[in-house]
């Protein structure tokens, strides 16, 4: 019955958003069924829709764990943005640095790296990279707010616009490749990239951008969920963030638990650096987040804040970020952005029924 | 250095400050209402974004700014509606619901924009001679200098100061709006009616967050893009915080604000690093946000939120 009710609710909202959309598709003269086909008939019909839908649902999973994480302890992270924009740099830097990057500036080659270091050690190298770079930039808010009570809502918005322009600053001034005329960085070195599912599965073409990343997003789901339900440490997280004061009485400082919730959320916002750097770009690229950082929200809102509803969560926008090209493409009028709406009211729709499914 | 701080630089760094407080100012005492009443209004973005598609739209197709101005407020106002019933008839989560009504005015004028003028990104552009006006053009028989510097929609928003001060403490409107916010329960008892003056508080701050939201598209500029606030829905509720839910002190707050705007775009290519090469650009974006994390950590003490800021209220029965 529980599992039901919890299936339910998110269900009903996703619905009532479709009417909505439906009728706005309607009110601007195309047909909403045609329209829904094609947002939503593009994803699971070959193996290469397959893998794209799973590619785009990857930075939404670790973006989805990390609001849920920060959630479950009463806070709102609504900084995953930019914790993902300064992890995806640091860890096309390692990838840089060490990974034996020449740079041909103008016919003149330049080496850039300080070390050409085997695969196995760089990948953990540039991970790790990704994920303290986030960890901390999720620690700043939770430090101020565990230090001076300043709201992490708007502190984490404020971090996010500070985040963007500092990693723009660096690539622009000193990793961008001279007379490239795209903000990008220099490409990172072959042995920091990790391997793309098309090796693996006869039959999944190569330019299908999926990598290993994914099997990395599920396995956190399954290690968010052990942490959170099955440890001490997850206990007193939550704890904190059912009741601060009644987790103050039984021996539980909700100040560090404050900090140590930010600090794993930034982490796995991080984590989105691994598919899109390490397993796609090969580089960091300015603007290359699709507002995972705050879809990310509405992805834990939508899948309860459960590592498994997280997961269906992130499928579904996935659905919706790969329909999107062809609904513009295939429709007369309806243009990509009615993907947005439908998150929208589908957000508004899983906060307003939240207290029927509470009951 | 001496040539950067000349009386001109001076002058034109003051009415670019009032040119960027402006929409901040209208904002910000919208959020006022709405958080005074207790309902926090992280939707201010959104609500400053529904107001500028609105009032672009609605000038370039009617030749009217005053129209587009008012169209914009109305739309505004619809929207804070759709926010109001989230937060207070189902008690949906208020920084979640604000957030989507955010995300919505992302996506709903890029579609509406698509169809209408076949560009998601923004609206036509509008002429000149229908923008919202400057000052000069609205009393062109004023011989005063500067009033082609100053648009009537700074006129108003700075009117609106003392205006909303005297809602605010010399109404019986301003003091029901007080005590809901502190102590709903207590208000309720007094026989005021929580509900209805929350949706009231809500839709107002709607109306006036769409009015600085409107500024931007026909006065400030003379089109929308998407998304073009950029921000400044969340900068006006920083300023609603420093200036602690106050009217005079939010204006004090907008007004730092919208000069470090103003100082981020003269300064830039102005001001030389010792190396005599010119400070990055994304640093001198920055200030604004790192000001605002610096000075709310460092004021937040002194700053006290209405006591039923962010909680649904239920009559018991």
């Amino acid at each position: 019955m529980k599992i039901f009710r919890e299936v339910l609710w998110p269900l009903v909202a996703v619905v009532a958003a479709f009417m909505i959309g439906g009728i706005i598709v309607l009110l601007i003269g195309d047909n909403p069924l045609t329209a829904f086909y094609h947002l939503i008939g593009n994803s699971f019909g070959s193996l290469h829709d397959i893998g794209y839908t799973l590619f785009l649902a990857t930075p939404f999973i670790f973006t989805g764990l990390a609001v849920a994480v920060a959630f479950r302890a009463g806070l709102l992270n609504i900084g995953a943005e930019g914790q993902l924009y300064v992890a995806a740099f640091a860890a096309a830097w390692v990838g840089i640095k060490f990974g034996g990057t020449v740079v041909n500036i103008f016919g003149k080659e330049e080496n850039w790296s300080w070390a050409n270091l085997p695969a196995l050690l760089l990948i953990p190298m540039c991970i790790l990279a990704a994920v303290v770079a986030g960890g901390i930039w999720g620690a700043v808010p939770g430090i101020l707010k565990a230090r001076f009570g300043s709201h992490e809502v708007i502190n984490t918005i404020m971090l996010n616009f500070v985040a963007i322009a500092l990693v723009s600053y660096l690539t622009q001034y000193y990793y961008k490749i001279p007379g490239d005329p795209i903000m990008q960085t220099a490409e990172i070195g072959q042995n920091a990239q990790i391997p793309r599912i098309s090796q693996y599965i006869p039959g999944m073409p190569d330019f299908v951008p999926l990598s290993v990343a994914v099997l990395l997003a599920i396995g956190m789901c399954v290690l968010v969920y052990i942490f959170l339900w099955k440890t001490k440490w997850g206990y007193e997280l939550r704890a904190v963030g059912e009741n601060p004061s009644a987790a103050e009485y039984g021996g539980i400082s909700p100040k560090k638990q404050i900090v140590i919730a930010m600090t794993i959320s930034g982490a796995l916002a991080g984590m989105v650096a691994i598919g899109e750097v390490l397993g796609y770009r090969y580089r960091y690229y300015d603007g290359f987040s699709d507002g995972w950082g705050y879809l990310g929200i509405a992805v834990a809102l939508l899948g309860r804040n459960h590592p498994l509803g997280i997961f269906l969560a992130a499928i579904f926008f996935a659905v919706l970020k790969r329909g999107e090209i062809f609904v513009d493409i295939e429709t007369k009028y309806v243009s990509k952005d009615v993907v947005e709406v439908l998150v929208a009211v589908t957000i508004i729709f899983v906060a307003s029924l939240q207290r029927y499914a509470r009951r | 250095m001496n040539e950067v701080f000349s009386v001109t630089f001076l002058v034109i760094l003051i009415f670019s400050t009032i040119r960027t407080a402006t929409p901040l100012i209208f904002a910000s005492l919208g959020g006022m209402f709405s958080e005074r009443s207790g309902v926090i209004n992280i939707a201010l973005e959104g609500l400053m974004l529904s107001g500028a598609f609105t009032a672009a739209v609605v000038t370039y197709q009617l030749n009217n700014p005053y129209i587009g101005f008012a169209a914009g407020m109305i739309a505004g106002g619809l929207t804070a509606v759709i926010y109001a019933l989230a937060v207070i008839r189902f008690e949906a989560d208020q920084v979640v619901a604000g957030f989507a009504i955010n995300i919505l005015m992302l996506g709903f004028p890029a579609v509406i924009s698509s169809r209408l003028y076949d560009s998601a990104g923004s609206t036509q552009q509008i002429d000149i001679a229908y923008q919202f006006p400057p000052l000069s053009k609205v009393f062109p028989f004023l011989p005063w200098p500067f009033l082609n510097d100053i648009s009537l929609a700074a006129v108003l928003a700075f009117l609106l100061v003392p205006i909303c001060w005297y809602v605010l403490y010399k109404t019986p409107f301003g003091l029901r709006l007080r005590a809901v916010g502190e102590n709903p329960g207590a208000a309720d008892s007094a026989g005021v009616n929580v509900v209805k003056l929350r949706y009231l508080a809500v839709i107002l701050s709607g109306v006036l967050a769409a009015a600085g939201g409107a500024y931007l598209s026909i006065g400030q500029s003379s089109l929308f893009t998407r998304g073009m606030t950029a921000g400044r829905g969340f900068i006006a509720l920083a300023a609603l915080i420093l200036g602690k839910w106050k009217p005079v002190p939010v204006m004090f707050a907008c007004l730092f604000f919208g000069l470090t705007e103003a100082l981020a775009i003269q300064l830039q290519g102005v001001v030389k690093l010792p190396s005599g090469e010119d400070i990055p650009v994304q640093f001198i974006q920055m200030i604004p946000y790192v000001l605002t994390i610096i000075v709310l950590t460092g004021f937040i003490g002194m700053s006290r939120a209405p006591k039923a800021l962010g909680i649904a209220y239920r009559k018991e029965n």
